[in-house]
């Protein structure tokens, strides 16, 4: 544990000392509250609507109105910027030949990998908590339900978790920051349409496909609705990323 | 003590290493010459534990690389080729950082990098980012992380590479006061380095082992290059003034010497070979002549 925390801690630093972190954060900011912006005055307009036409007032809901677009809208912006995240991880170590002081330090190789993961995992769930100042204005100003506004941020949450371990396992693969990126950003992009296939090929397939999607278990927890089968499915997919990372290496001795 | 047994490794399509095998005592510093691309990082690399060797055995103090690899990376310290260091850390940040690596007591952290620091001279730019320092200043850091865990072995690639003469004497004496705490591997392509350095060295070609002389060896013969030397000159008097002396040769404008026992220290002869009035061109100290014969050999080009 104190090995792990050795390599997180040092991951932090370089993240902190580059201004990647930092100009990751401001345009996640950024975009994600220019989205928040023009879906709020979405939502104020159908609001209104509906009150003057007295149609549907019983359906007014914060969370389906003004959440759940927004956190759909944010699943596609981490999808381009976890990349960028992760991308430096372990091909700059490569680039910059540090790998071989690592590697030959008395630290497991699980410890360096669950360090560095954990690392962009903290710094993600830093520009999340960002976010969530949004979210206090709507407490402020409107009454929302906390609960499901909690499970959609763990949704969230956990699909950044598996984005970043998808990235983690793209940057063990080349010494190259941008190829590392372009590989996490296809592999994600492809588990994510790959719902899509699903929905109009054969029975069985559409079953596996849709399983496989991040698409169908994000939009349970978005809507509030923790699914054990949900959570299992996201830390098979995080364990899996983790588990191939380390085949990279292992493998590469003998190669 | 470092003992190598028949190790072979193989990469997709390149043999690297074939067959190698020697054995450094303890407390040596040892020597691993050979050309480019000759199998020396390989082989290095294998003993810090960073490659599984195909076949083979490589042993550091009776531990097995390929069966205990955790003891083995304790009681290693190793400066790759290229010095392994974030350029965004300061000095002191990154020595912190390995000493962590090397999970070195919380308390005597501060105690091992003031011990490292003194050790290779890196005070003046302790608290400066890595990116800031110069090529000899990097090169002695590189040394420094090396040692900060108190390795029995060192494991050192290219120590001088790069670096300008005064920086070059420098690092080879921090080397040798290596010698009293710690067995000393070194690569080199300077000849007078493992010459002035080194107890023995491990000559490579291609991934084979060509020959392992010792210091005791290559102490036992001189090859002075002069100009001007008449090829008549009588040299009996020569070794009537240095008894050690076993034989004396001159071919064409080269003056071979034997010697009968090791001799470190040329300066006599030399000396008296300038009193003599023979011009000196070149000093080639034993392994240099050894050293060519055997990389030019099978190229059929040397004697």
């Amino acid at each position: 544990m104190k090995n792990i925390w050795t390599i997180t801690k040092k991951e932090l630093k370089s993240f902190l000392y580059s201004p990647i972190a930092y100009i990751l954060t401001s345009f996640f900011l950024l975009i994600s509250g220019f989205f928040f912006y023009n879906i709020l005055a979405w939502a104020n307009d159908q609001t209104m609507r509906m009150m003057q036409s007295g149609y549907g007032m019983n359906r007014i809901n914060i969370n389906q109105m003004l959440f759940e677009p927004f956190f759909n809208n944010m699943t596609i912006i981490l999808m381009f910027l976890l990349p960028m995240l992760t991308m430096r991880l372990f091909a700059d170590e490569k680039k910059m030949r540090t790998e071989e002081l690592l590697l030959t330090s008395p630290l497991r190789l699980s410890a360096i990998i669950i360090g560095k993961y954990l690392a962009a995992l903290i710094i993600y769930a830093i520009i999340l908590l960002l976010t969530a100042t949004y979210a206090i204005f709507v407490f402020i100003y409107g009454n929302p339900e906390l609960a499901p506004l909690l499970t959609a941020y763990l949704g969230l949450f956990l699909l950044g978790a598996v984005f970043i371990a998808i990235g983690l396992f793209a940057s063990a693969l080349t010494e190259n920051q941008v190829i590392a990126a372009v590989i996490s950003f296809s592999s994600i992009l492809l588990i994510w349409v790959i719902s899509w296939v699903g929905e109009s090929g054969p029975g069985a397939w559409r079953g596996i496909l849709t399983y496989l999607s991040f698409f169908s278990h994000f939009k349970n927890m978005v809507s509030g609705v923790i699914d054990t089968q949900d959570i299992v499915y996201y830390l098979t997919f995080i364990f899996l990323g983790l588990y191939l990372t380390r085949s990279v290496f292992e493998f590469r001795k003998w190669r | 003590m470092i003992q190598v047994e028949n190790v072979s490794k193989r990469f997709a399509d390149v043999q690297a290493v074939k067959d190698i095998s020697f054995k450094v005592e303890k407390g040596k510093i040892w020597g691993f010459l050979g050309p480019n691309g000759a199998g020396k990082t390989t082989t290095m690399r294998i003993l810090t534990g960073y490659l599984p060797p195909n076949e083979g055995r490589a042993m550091i103090n009776g531990i097995d690389v390929s069966t205990d690899l955790k003891s083995i990376k304790k009681i290693v310290g190793y400066l790759p080729e290229v010095v392994p260091v974030y350029s965004d850390l300061t000095v002191k940040e990154f020595l912190r950082f390995v000493a962590e690596l090397y999970s070195i007591e919380r308390k005597r952290i501060r105690f091992a990098i003031d011990r490292v620091v003194e050790k290779t001279n890196l005070q003046d730019v302790y608290g400066r980012l890595i990116k800031n320092i110069s090529r000899g200043y990097r090169q002695r850091l590189g040394i420094a992380q090396a040692i900060i865990h108190e390795p029995e072995v060192l494991i050192l690639d290219e120590p001088t590479i790069g670096l300008d003469p005064a920086q070059i004497i420098e690092i080879r004496e921090m080397i040798r006061s290596f010698k009293d705490s710690a067995t000393v591997i070194l690569s080199s392509h300077i000849l007078a380095e493992i010459t002035q350095v080194c107890d023995g060295a491990v000559i490579i070609k291609e991934g084979r082992l060509m020959a392992t002389p010792t210091r005791d060896e290559w102490g036992k013969n001189l090859e002075i290059v002069t100009t001007g030397m008449a090829s008549d000159t009588d040299w009996s008097d020569l070794k009537q003034a240095f008894p050690v002396i076993s034989e004396v040769r001159a071919e064409g404008q080269v003056l071979k010497l034997e010697f009968s026992e090791t001799l470190n220290d040329f300066n006599k002869i030399i000396k008296y070979l300038i009193e003599k009035d023979i011009r000196i061109k070149e000093i080639k100290a034993g392994l240099e002549a050894l050293y060519m014969k055997i990389i030019l050999a099978e190229e059929g080009r040397g004697s």
